[in-house]
């Protein structure tokens, strides 16, 4: 990969375009899985955080590496707010992805009370995360809102089932002028690979790995179907699968201008 | 075969015991169960309803192997299809029900395990439960914390290191008031990250207050929803009115807690219908409250203090573990709690399957402990327990178990906002 292609958030640089969830398994894996995936941030929920275990979630984070505390747990805009703001006062940093679900089912993400939530903390300093539903008017709002990225899901979370929203994460690469990071669902380095082909700025996984054999190659093959996608996307190979191939003679040859 | 419940004290005077034996032999001596009493709140709920119109006509005998293998094959476990899972044609399909809820479980939980502990502040109960070590005319030690006595046994627990605490007393409103309650998870929140109550029902403003108080989650158990067996069992007391026990986990999402838990206590009457409404009672909930955090558990009768033969008759650890696959297939999103009565070995099992949360250095006695902790001998009184557990692993070995069975134990996965 190119020293030059810089994954963007919120005035911050990173080299690696996977974001790896560090929820569902075991702590010691942490550090090893940020490693073989080449990490440079790093999702913690602030309910797991807020402990006082003998084995702290922190204590596993390598230097250097960016903590994105999320709001999990919080059923309004309002709870997500009380949540940053306990990040924050954890030590978490400025970062945090808002995370809304009244529904403890699907853990379908609520748009509405995520841009109150995103204009909040955005008005207080937060590089804002938002995760979503795939909506182009609600995408919209949360920039407006002041979000530093918008994070769609490409199918429920915890499914491993990939990419089942793709036209509508591809209406927002084409629309939005924020990195697009398909986070949820992504089961498999084929669908990450493919998310990253149509555009998206970044991947976010945790299930895919948790639930893999071995955690620390199923993290390295992640990262290495990212880096594939994101070549071929910058190769603009995305653009001709997407788009159709061109006629070999052009309709608009008559032109006599 | 049937339990035999049963036992008269020496202790009780003539009358009691006569009272006693009447409640027992004679039906008309006993409250309609079906019918609240003064204070009890009633709420408009078809919850009840769909429950139970589902229970009435489960007839688990006219599934059969197909039924269970199409059940196995959907990708979505419907209402039809988790009752052929329960039904004794899926016993041959153990193996593959555990394979199926395993995997459903590493995709909602990973591979993490939730510990947390119970901590029983008093032992005073107004009702005569058949089967229960607390009922009110068995013959045991009773004693109800002080706040002191209360704060230092969370301090012994918090030492451990436990950081979820689940606060039950017996079911006496005159003992142990929703104040007396309010005030230890008070206590509780500068001890422990999440309390949780495993208290008598009470009304939704009652709830909406023990939540200020700092409490989030409430278990009530259901015992039967058989409610022509209940009648039998409950023959005294608040508890014996099974529409408000019923109703109890909704009053509590309206009172602002965000999680409830439910259960059967396997043993009491059929298990198959049993473990059918528990399940739909979640079921049905969860479309009323989507935000809520909902989670089952699955005891089975034990041994109490003075009735040393009370067994759950016949429900077997292949119907126990068949139930929580189940369970987990039809409703891979909610908790299972699987507690100290079960063995050690079922209970490593099973949580690589389909359980979420085990209990650890557990003791359902009042007030002991330091001493089952420490070791340390002390004169103070103690209350007796409610019910004989199979698994008295300490928190530390417990935790140190799970780790070593691959699973990453889990604290505290909470926060109060």
């Amino acid at each position: 990969m190119k020293n030059e292609d810089k994954l963007i958030i919120g005035g911050h640089e990173f080299n690696s375009r996977f974001i790896l969830g560090s929820g569902k398994y075991s702590m010691k894996l942490i550090e090893a899985a940020v490693k073989d995936a080449g990490a440079e941030i790093i999702t913690l929920a602030v309910r797991r955080a807020n402990t006082k275990e003998q084995e702290n979630i922190l204590d596993y984070i390598p230097e250097g590496v960016t903590l994105l505390p999320n709001t999990s747990g919080a059923r309004n805009a309002e709870e997500a707010v009380r949540i940053a703001r306990l990040a924050r006062e954890l030590g978490c940093g400025n970062f945090v992805k808002v995370e809304i679900m009244r529904d403890t089912k699907y853990l379908l993400p609520d748009n509405q009370e995520t841009i109150k939530a995103t204009e909040i903390l955005a008005n207080e300093g937060f590089v804002v995360m938002p995760y979503m539903y795939p909506d182009l008017n609600a995408a919209r709002d949360m920039v407006s809102a002041g979000a530093a990225t918008i994070m769609p899901l490409a199918s429920p979370i915890g499914s491993n089932k990939g990419l089942a929203t793709k036209e509508f994460i591809q209406i927002l690469i084409d629309e939005i002028d924020l990195p697009i990071i398909v986070d949820a669902g992504i089961g498999r380095p084929s669908q990450a690979c493919e998310a990253m082909e149509l555009g998206a700025a970044a991947i976010m996984a945790n299930t895919a790995l948790a639930t893999a054999g071995d955690l620390p190659m199923m993290a390295s093959a992640f990262r290495q179907a990212i880096e594939a996608g994101r070549k071929a996307y910058l190769s603009g190979l995305g653009r001709v699968l997407t788009r159709g191939a061109s006629a070999s003679d052009p309709l608009t040859g008559f032109l006599r201008d | 075969m049937e339990n035999q419940f049963f036992v008269d004290s020496e202790h009780l005077s003539p009358e009691a015991l006569k009272k006693k034996h009447r409640l027992e032999t004679d039906p008309s001596s006993r409250k309609n169960h079906m019918e609240y009493l003064p204070g009890m709140e009633i709420i408009e709920s078809d919850v009840c309803g769909q429950v139970m119109s589902q229970m009435n006509s489960f007839d688990y005998s006219v599934y059969t192997a197909r039924d269970v293998r199409a059940a196995l094959d959907h990708e979505t476990c419907s209402v039809e299809d988790f009752k052929a899972l329960l039904s004794p044609a899926a016993e041959p399909f153990l193996e593959e029900m555990a394979q199926k809820a395993r995997m459903e479980t590493g995709k909602h939980f990973g591979n993490t395990v939730y510990l947390f502990t119970p901590l029983y502040i008093a032992n005073y109960c107004e009702n005569y439960c058949v089967y229960c070590g607390f009922n009110c005319y068995n013959h045991i030690n009773r004693m109800k914390l002080s706040m002191e006595q209360i704060e230092h046994e969370m301090k012994v627990i918090a030492d451990s290191g436990m950081e979820e605490i689940l606060i039950l007393t017996g079911e006496s409103r005159g003992q142990s008031n929703v104040e007396y309650i309010g005030e230890a998870c008070k206590l509780a929140r500068k001890y422990f990250r999440m309390v949780g109550l495993e208290i008598y029902p009470v009304n939704t403003d009652e709830y909406r207050y023990l939540h200020e108080c700092g409490a989030d989650y409430v278990t009530v158990f259901q015992e039967t929803y058989d409610t022509d067996k209940y009648e039998t069992l409950h023959l005294l007391g608040h508890k014996r009115v099974w529409p408000y026990r019923f109703d109890a986990q909704e009053r509590a999402l309206r009172g602002g807690m965000r999680g409830v838990a439910f259960s059967a206590l396997l043993g009491l009457s059929d298990f198959r219908k049993d473990a059918l409404a528990s399940a739909l009672h979640v079921y049905y909930l969860q479309r009323k409250y989507p935000h809520a955090e909902m989670s089952l558990s699955c005891p089975r009768l034990r041994p109490i203090v003075n009735n040393d033969k009370i067994n759950p008759l016949n429900v077997g650890e292949v119907q126990l573990c068949q139930i929580l696959c189940a369970y987990r297939i039809f409703l891979p999103f909610v908790g299972i709690t699987v507690s100290s009565r079960e063995s050690a070995e079922f209970r490593n099992g099973i949580v690589k399957i389909a359980a979420t949360k085990v209990s650890a250095g557990v003791s359902t006695g009042i007030g002991d402990h330091e001493s089952k902790y420490t070791g340390k001998e002390d004169d103070s009184v103690k209350g007796d327990e409610q019910f004989e557990i199979d698994d008295n692993r300490s928190f530390d070995a417990m935790y140190q178990d799970m780790s070593g069975e691959g699973l990453q134990p889990v604290l505290n996965d909470y926060v109060y906002v």
